[in-house]
């Protein structure tokens, strides 16, 4: 009698096992800049395929890279390109990390629309970071303490300032922080001696962002690599993709789907 | 017919335990939690090095992990809006109990209740937006995002709640000492200072401490307007950044188990028990000037 019961509840299991087999599932992590960008992509493409799952993470790059290494992660989400050592040990585990570049990060400096400076170099930048310009005197402008605004040293937009304009040297404590790229606009249009810096997608009409060793920060002088203040955003995979990994990487890269998440994010498209 | 209804005097009794008991249960696992999260950062700095270091780069490598500008920030927000919060909330409460007619009583209480129940984020926005470029333009001061902001948005959040416990307090005072002392020939006003105040003082340092305690935790509107600059203030217009904005603005991304992470948890910690310090000094002053009736006056 039971084994009449036996027969179609393995099967009815063998069946379960071999649908979830077959609904593909993806591994994402890596950097919290990168994030939002495969957050949204992540949606998105899995709207459009839904037999595919795609978990998504951000425990940073070095983090996301590792956890590729490992075979943990399909794809790392990295705001830098692998390092010579992580390339070694992938190699030694057996894996070859792809790099594919997804976007690009611009990081524009923005003052009050009343301020009378258009350029900037980029000491000067790092020195009002540092607390040693504290006037706008010195940069021959009416006299006023400099409000200098930063973010919070944990996001990406600060990542960037810190590698591109700071080199190694840490922002001085006087500067003020705000969470968000939408509060440092809000708070530069409220005060004109103050100075931010904020994504690209950030820019608008009430702060006035500043050209950086005479190079305006735009699409174009970040995809030439002429704006000094940008840096390419990365996945890797492991080996070359196949399957679900490719097409989500063609997902990403196509122009009127990933590329479009990526400009609605705040970053640079690529094409 | 007694034995059951023993039992069911049993069984009432363990739901209300049971029912008391998830309370205390829920708040000694977060106050566990707090602790296991925070207690490695102290693996890496030492604690003096933690309370009393002036440096806080949590991400620069080396990282610097000193929270003394968070630590007075965070004082130095909570006692100057107790200085501006306190007067307004008890003297309104005063007026409120003992000299508005019953009619202004009843319209101006319920308003000044529902101050109460403003978002934090409207308050901070208003902060931003209003007060901010308001105290720039007036002062002529480098940024309104300062310790003087964030003091007077916390007031006014604190404002209602002292307002209504000590409304409360005061009213609840015992007719008879009223009376008396304006039988003795005392006028209103003496009344009011000598025996209403001293009596309903228990009441109002509750309002106090719960108005306090609102402001010292208080996040969003700190991490909006007050600036946020890791520094001692050395002037009440300086920006400063106090503890829960100090969180609040960077555990999202502090990568998960980092030393950034433990440090956090840690700022969690010391604002943990400067609430607890700060709720039994004002336990202690309640109890104090508890009034037993009407002979202890």
């Amino acid at each position: 009698m039971k084994s009449k019961w036996l027969i179609p509840a393995v099967l009815l299991l063998v069946c379960l096992i071999a649908t979830g087999a077959r609904a593909g599932s993806l591994k994402v992590d890596g950097s919290t800049t990168v994030l939002p960008i495969a957050q949204k992509v992540a949606e998105a493409f899995m709207k459009e395929f839904p037999d595919v799952t795609i978990s998504v993470s951000g425990g940073g790059s070095g983090n996301g890279i590792k956890a590729l290494i490992d075979g943990l992660a399909d794809i790392a989400d990295s705001s830098r390109f692998i390092k010579d050592e992580e390339v070694k040990l992938a190699v030694q585990k057996g894996a070859y990390p792809v790099p594919f570049a997804v976007a690009h990060d611009c990081i524009v400096p923005v003052v009050n629309p009343a301020n009378s400076l258009t350029d900037i170099k980029m000491d000067q930048l790092k020195d009002i970071y540092m607390g040693k310009i504290r006037n706008w005197k010195e940069l021959g402008g009416p006299a006023g303490e400099i409000v200098v605004i930063s973010r919070d040293t944990s996001s990406g937009t600060y990542e960037v300032w810190e590698e591109k304009v700071m080199k190694k040297e840490r922002v001085f404590p006087g500067a003020l922080l705000q969470a968000s790229n939408g509060a440092i606009v809000q708070a530069v249009s409220k005060n004109k001696n103050a100075i931010g810096y904020v994504g690209i997608g950030y820019l608008d009409k009430s702060v006035k962002g500043l050209t950086v060793n005479g190079v305006p920060g735009n699409e174009e002088t970040t995809l030439n690599g002429r704006f000094p203040i940008s840096r390419a955003l990365y996945m890797f995979t492991r080996g070359w993709p196949t399957g679900d990994a490719l097409k989500l990487i063609n997902y990403v890269l196509h122009p009127l789907k990933g590329q479009k998440i990526v400009k609605e994010a705040g970053f640079v498209p690529l094409y | 017919m007694i034995a059951k209804r023993q039992t069911r005097e049993r069984l009432i009794r363990l739901i209300f335990l049971l029912t008391a008991s998830i309370s205390i249960l829920v708040l000694s696992t977060i106050v566990l939690f707090l602790f296991v999260e925070g207690a490695p950062i102290l693996g890496k700095v030492s604690l003096t090095g933690f309370l009393f270091g002036r440096e806080w780069y949590p991400t620069s490598s080396p990282p610097d992990f000193g929270i003394l500008p968070l630590l007075v920030a965070s004082l130095a927000v909570t006692s100057l809006s107790a200085l501006i919060a306190i007067p307004l909330g008890v003297m309104t409460a005063v007026y409120l109990a003992e000299i508005a007619s019953a009619r202004v009583r009843e319209i101006a209480k319920p308003v000044f209740e529902l101050l109460a129940a403003l978002p934090s984020v409207v308050i901070g926005f208003f902060g931003m937006v209003v007060v901010a470029p308001f105290l720039q333009d007036t002062f002529d001061i480098a940024t309104g995002l300062n310790l003087f902001n964030a003091s007077l948005m916390l007031a006014f959040m604190s404002v209602p709640t002292i307002c209504s416990i000590s409304e409360d307090a005061v009213h609840s005072v015992p007719k008879d000492l009223k009376e008396a002392s304006l039988a003795l020939g005392a006028t209103h006003m003496e009344t009011i200072l000598r025996v209403i105040v001293p009596a309903s003082l228990s009441g109002i340092s509750t309002a106090v401490i719960l108005g306090m305690s609102r402001a010292i935790g208080e996040t969003m509107v700190v991490l909006m307007v007050a600036g946020g600059a890791a520094m001692i203030p050395g002037s009440i217009f300086n920006p400063v950044r106090p503890m829960p904005a100090s969180i609040a603005a960077e555990m999202a991304e502090a990568p998960f188990g980092s030393d950034h992470y433990h440090a956090l948890f840690a700022i969690g910690i010391a604002l943990f028990i400067f609430t607890m310090l700060f709720n039994l000094v004002a336990d202690a002053i309640a109890q104090k000037h508890k009034q037993v009736g009407a002979a202890t006056l």
